[in-house]
This record gives structure tokens, sequence and C-alpha cells, in this order.
């Protein structure tokens, strides 16, 4: 990187809490977000449970200063509610420097648009059109960016469940170029019956509660969420003297090439992407702390991701975990909730206990943590998001 | 860093064109709007991948290896593509399917396809690519951020090629969403200006490099703002941006204005061109292309060709022709609250 990159402020509500400290707590005590959908209108409300966020919508506009008579998308509800966060707990005076916001969804206001759609379908004069201004990824963006003031330069990605990640990758990059001083990036998605139904006709979804990393895994909970991080470069940093949780080291984007939705049995795509990022960080492969899979706990994410680990870190990888028992996948905010929580990871010296475990799948034999640890030295953390169409990427944090 | 074209391809309503060839004629449609002229697409792609593929797939995989045959590469170092609503006929058709069948026997074909990625995620799959693959989503900018991505690789990475592209399509459903939501307007119900833009679509991508031997043209910079609330501010951002690049108003030898058949952006275009542009031959791309959030792309397109056989496409009355030396072509497109310049200029 041509030049540093620093996370200053932290934003995040999922299923498990509305701020990082909360999100924490719930983790130590076991206490996870997956159960029976608590707003989304779908017949399969009883038969799959997800993590929802337990606020309605009327609860979290309560949360934000918003305009009583506009529309918003849950999704951008989200967004705004993380997004504001991490600003406000950077303490950065955003007017003096150039300051953006790099944000990733995958489905936008489609919670919205779907509602529409119920009556649009027969008669396309019917339904208020006002929910379908809301539909297109770049909307909660420009909304969020509205409401944290960033005017510098605003973008949104949308690469399935490796979004945020990318987000974060593309505003570090912009930082580290030089087009801006500090940006916003993460990401948000609300629970829709369209991505609900989407994985359940992949058969991915498992009926009971996730099992990542485990031989008798059976697919994945969805989850919704959203989270953001404040990212500044050093001259930020010297002007404004704010307090930094960590540093932004390494990161990378590959493409599987192998199969629209499936990973390759040998994991080329997150094998590349690790790599890449670890060799950007300019570190060796023990000296990575703590890593957070992408762990869905479907039966091929993790064994591809598994043996991708096993080429780069041998036998004994560090410690590892999936934290998606806990929080669901969030699809597109996936990768910033696992940036916020692999950050705090650094902070708080924390390895995260990965859920339901039992026994690890016979054709690599590694074991995740099934405690939770904190107090430990933690310098580097690396956190993997893998989404459809191959997209691959790997982030790493370090200690500052 | 320059980014230097070594070959372009675009597939858009007036037909599918190859590098620095031009559109020899307006578009003409019987529609409510553009549609694109497509090719056979088994003279690109296997039929079984034909077979699940959507239509906006097909565009954009089928541009994408015209570019790349046209510049003799096989492998691209990195794939960057924008994309306004990404495969909207594929969510259309998922969304029908959950309502129609209550949720149940859904077949997975249209969610699979529908992610925004799918385009970029379907060239690396033909390509056996393993390289950085990223999608950008946003609205009328989504094809400038992925330029300054690519332009920002070129720098990171210089001697690695990259596959740079624009697409967007027009389905029946999103046309009447967005007629209803007073956007666009049916192509054949009145000449002239009106409420509502004549929608478009296309495909447009670039093979780029920061190698000029070879190149077409070359894109210097590009430059967004988002929400103009002061008019000094537009003057800084047009202004500043040219002085970046060692330009004057009067350096730019064409400008491709992204002016619509709207009436309420007519006014704001007709005064940029009068106070910033008066005298410049002007360009009204999406007289050719259609409204659209990546018609940028199609405008980079044009201003290569253009550049590259120092030609003008035909266009009635508005441009002179004697003399024409296309050195510095600016495009400036306005839609919703987004502005955005790209310069292109000759290598």
């Amino acid at each position: 990187m041509v030049n540093k990159v620093y996370v200053a402020g932290l934003g995040i509500i999922s299923a498990i809490g509305r701020k990082p400290q909360e999100c924490l707590d719930n983790i130590i005590n076991l206490n996870h977000g997956v159960k029976p959908a608590l707003f989304l209108n779908t017949i399969h409300k009883d038969s799959i449970p997800v993590a929802g966020v337990p606020y309605s919508n009327e609860q979290l506009r309560a949360m934000l200063p918003l305009d009583a008579s506009r529309l918003y998308s849950r999704t951008s509800l989200l967004g705004m509610i993380a997004a504001l966060d991490a600003l406000t707990g950077s303490g950065i005076d955003t007017s003096v420097f150039r300051c953006g916001l790099v944000s990733a969804t995958s489905v936008g206001g489609m919670d919205l648009t779907e509602e529409f759609y119920d009556t649009f379908y027969d008669d396309h004069t019917h339904g208020d059109i006002r929910m379908t201004s809301r539909h297109d990824c770049g909307d909660s963006t420009a909304i969020i960016a509205d409401l944290c003031r960033s005017t510098h330069l605003i973008s949104t990605i949308s690469t399935a469940c490796s979004s945020s990640a990318n987000a974060i990758m593309y505003a570090s990059r912009l930082i580290s170029n030089g087009y801006a001083d500090c940006m916003l990036a993460g990401g948000t998605d609300a629970l829709t019956r369209f991505t609900l139904n989407g994985f359940n006709t992949l058969m991915i979804l498992d009926k009971n509660h996730c099992k990542p990393f485990d031989a008798g895994r059976n697919g994945l909970n969805l989850g919704e969420g959203a989270a953001y991080i404040m990212l500044v470069s050093e001259k930020v940093l010297r002007e404004s003297g704010i307090r930094l949780h960590a540093q932004v080291k390494g990161f990378a984007n590959a493409n599987d090439a192998y199969h629209q939705t499936a990973s390759s049995p040998e994991g080329k795509g997150a094998f590349l992407a690790m790599q890449g990022a670890i060799n950007m960080a300019g570190l060796k492969p023990q000296e990575i702390s703590y890593i957070n899979v992408h762990g869905t706990g479907t039966q091929n994410n993790d064994l591809s991701e598994g043996v991708a680990m096993k080429r780069i870190f041998g036998e004994n990888p560090p410690p590892f975990s999936s934290t998606k028992p806990f929080t669901g996948h969030t699809l597109g905010a996936a990768g910033a909730i696992e940036a916020v929580l692999s950050v705090l990871a650094i902070s708080k010296g924390i390895v995260y206990p990965n859920l339901n475990f039992s026994e690890p799948i016979p054709e690599i034999g590694i074991s995740p943590e099934t405690t939770f640890r904190q107090g430990l030295e933690i310098k580097n953390v690396l956190s993997n998001s893998f989404g459809f169409g191959g997209n691959n990427s790997t982030l790493i944090f370090s200690a500052v | 860093m320059k980014a230097y074209i070594k070959s372009s391809s675009s597939i858009n309503p007036c037909g599918v064109f190859s590098s620095g060839e031009l559109p020899a004629q307006i578009p003409f449609s019987y529609g409510d709007y553009l549609k694109c002229i497509e090719p056979d697409y088994k003279n690109y792609i296997s039929p079984t991948m034909i077979r699940r593929m959507g239509r906006v797939v097909k565009m954009g995989v089928t541009a994408a290896i015209q570019c790349l045959k046209d510049a003799g590469v096989e492998q691209p170092a990195a794939i960057i593509t924008g994309t306004g609503l990404g495969c909207i006929e594929d969510t259309e058709n998922f969304l029908g399917q959950i309502i129609k069948n209550k949720e149940q026997f859904l077949p997975p074909t249209s969610f699979i396809q529908s992610t925004h990625n799918t385009i970029a995620g379907q060239i690396a799959l033909l390509l056996a690519c393993n390289a950085y693959n990223f999608t950008y989503v946003h609205r009328n900018l989504s094809f400038e951020h992925a330029l300054l991505d690519a332009l920002m690789k070129l720098e990171e990475e210089p001697g690695n090629g990259i596959l740079l592209g624009g697409i967007d399509e027009i389905t029946p459903a999103s046309f009447t969403i967005m007629k209803r939501l007073g956007l666009y307007r049916k192509q054949n119900e009145e000449a002239g200006f009106s409420d509502g833009a004549v929608a478009g679509e296309g495909a447009s991508f670039f093979y780029l490099s920061s190698d000029a031997s070879g190149a077409q043209a070359a894109i210097c910079d590009v430059a967004m703002l988002h929400k103009l609330t002061k008019k000094e501010d537009f003057r800084d951002f047009i202004t500043g941006f040219l002085q970046r690049n060692n330009l004057k108003t009067d350096d730019v030898s064409l400008l491709l204005s992204g002016i619509n058949s709207d009436k309420r952006y007519a006014e704001s275009y007709e005064c940029v061109h009068e106070n910033y542009f008066s005298g410049i031959p002007i360009i009204p791309y999406k007289m050719y292309c259609g409204e659209y959030f990546t018609s940028s792309a199609f405008a980079t397109w044009l201003a290569a060709s253009v550049i590259k056989g120092q030609q003008m496409p035909l266009i009635p009355d508005t441009i002179k022709r004697q003399d024409f030396k296309a050195k510095h072509a600016l495009i400036y497109n306005y839609f919703l609250d987004d502005h955005a310049l790209i310069l292109v200029s000759e290598c």
C-alpha cells in the first residue's frame, strides 16, 4: 500500500446487538440470534430459522433523525444506524477532510420492492410506485451519505456475499492512493422473501441452527444487519488526534472461476485471496493470530475454505472460527460485520467461539475454536468473505 | 496514470461494434425505448451456457469476449464492471415465481443469475480467470467507479491489462416502473423535449493498459460530483477537472453530452453547454444509446472511436466538420443527483 490506512470508528447492528459491546456481551454469553423470523412475512416463518435484527422498521426509524414523511427501505434504516455510529464514534470532523462512503448491499431496497411486486405483478398500473424508488443498490448508499454528510466520493459495491469486504477494500485503496482522507466503508442487507426463497431453492439453508466446519453441517442460516468502519489516512490521524482501533494491513480479491454458486473443491479462489492478502500485509502465515472464516455451514463452502486454509497454514492453522452461528449469514453486510468483530478481536484480545461444533470435517481434520477467550495477544486477524460468482475476498487487520 | 484503450467493443441500439467503429445511423426502434441490436450469441458463447444466461449477461459477456479478442488477450489481470440495475430480467422472473408459486417449488436459475456481479462472474468463468473481479452498482456513477478502480489498479500494478465494462439492460416492466416514477417516457410519444427521458440500454467494454503502443485513445481522468448545492461548486468541478489535466475549456475538441430528452434536464445541460462549451462541437450521445445508468460507458466507447478514426458519427446540424481535429473529448453526464466527467484523449 502506498499510504497506511487505519480504522478509527465502528458501527454495527445485527441479530446479536445494536452496538459493538452488546454484540460482544451476547457472544460471551453464547446468546445467538438465530430463531423464527419476527418481521418477515413468509410462509417459511416457522420452518426456516433466521438471524433477524430484533427491531421493527418503526423502531429502527425511531433511532434516527428522519423525515417522517419519507419512505425508507429496511436495508437503508439498518445501514444508517450503523454508519452513523461509526462516524460519531470516530470523533472526526469530516467537514475538514475529503470524506466519502463506500457501501455494499446484495439486494438493496428489495424489502419494499417485493411488497410492491405483490400488487404490480397482476396489474402494472397498480402498486405504490414510491416503493420502487428505494430498489436499486445505490439508494441506501445515497441515503446513508446524506445522513453522514459524506460528500466526497460515494459508491456502492455488489458482489454477493463478499460485497462489504470489497467495499472496505475499495475505500482503503481510495485513501491509500490519495483520492480521499477518510471513508466510511461497510454494508447492509435486510432479510427479504427474495433471498430467503432464493437460498431455499438452492437447498443450502439449514432448517436448524447452522454448524460451520462440522462434519454434520447442513447449510447456512440467513441473517440481516449492517456494519461500517471509519477508515482514515495518517494525515487525518495526525491532525485529529483520534483513537485508533486497528490498521488495515492487507487485502486481496480473487475469482474462483469454477461455478456461479459453488466453490471449487480445491478452494482456488479462497487460496488466492488469502495468500494475496498475507503477501500484501508482508506477513508470514504463522503471524496470523486468528482467522474469522467465511464459514457459512454449507457442505461446499466449509470444505473448500478448509482445504485452502490448510494449503496456506498447514495441518495446524491459527485459531479460527465462524461467527455466523451468532449473526447468521448477512450477505452484503457479512464482510463488514465480520470486519467489526475482527477489529474488536484485536483491541480486546478475543478469539470467538464457533458454536455447534463437535466433529471436524473428515477430509480436512481441522477444528475451530469452541470457547470464548479474551485478553490474548491478537496482533493480526484474517477475515474471509466469499460470494456467488466466485468472488473471494480476504481482509487482514493488525494491531497498531 | 492514463489508461490506454487497446481495444473496445459495444452492443447498443445502433448495433454491435468493435474497436474504432462508429454508428452509421440514428437508432430506430418500434418499441417504447431504444433496445440493443443483439448479435448471434452462438458465435461467442456455447449453447449450454447461453441457455442459462439472462439477456444482460449475454450482452456483457459477448462485448467482453469481442473486446479481448480485438486486443489479442486471453486473460486480463482484472475484470471490473459497473451496472446500475444489474440483472433485472432474472430479478423480475424470480419475484414473479415467488408470487405465482406462493414461495413453493421455485426453480433456482433466475435467483442464481440475479446477483449484480453475475456478468463479471460469468466472464471470469468463461475465461477461467482467477483475477480481481469487482462490480460497482452506484446508479449513474457505476461505470465511473469501475473506471476509477481501473485507473488506480494501473497505478498500483503497471504492466497489467484490465478489462473494464459498463452494462445495463431494460425490460418492459422496469421501463413501466421508471415511467411511472416520471423518469422515462415512451420514445415515440412525441418528438423533442418533454417530461421523462427516452430510455435505452447497452454493454460497452474496454481493454486498458498503461502501455500506449497500438492504443486507440487514452482515458486520462474521471471525476464525480454528488448533489450539487451551489453553482460555484459546479464551476469548480468542471474547471478544476480540466485544470488538473492541464486543459482549459477551449482545449476541449468535443463534448459528449448526456443531455437527454427530458426537458427538466435539458435546461441544466443547455446552461452547461452555453456557459462552458459554446462553440465546441457537441454530440448528444444519448440519442444513440438512450438514458440508462451506465450510458457513460457507451459515451467512452464512442469518444474512443471518434478519436481513433478522427471522424464524427452521423449527427445532424450541430457539428462543423471541416478542420475538425479530435484531440480531447470530454464526456459530461448528469442524471438523478450525480454528475460525472470523463476525459478521453489522443494517445
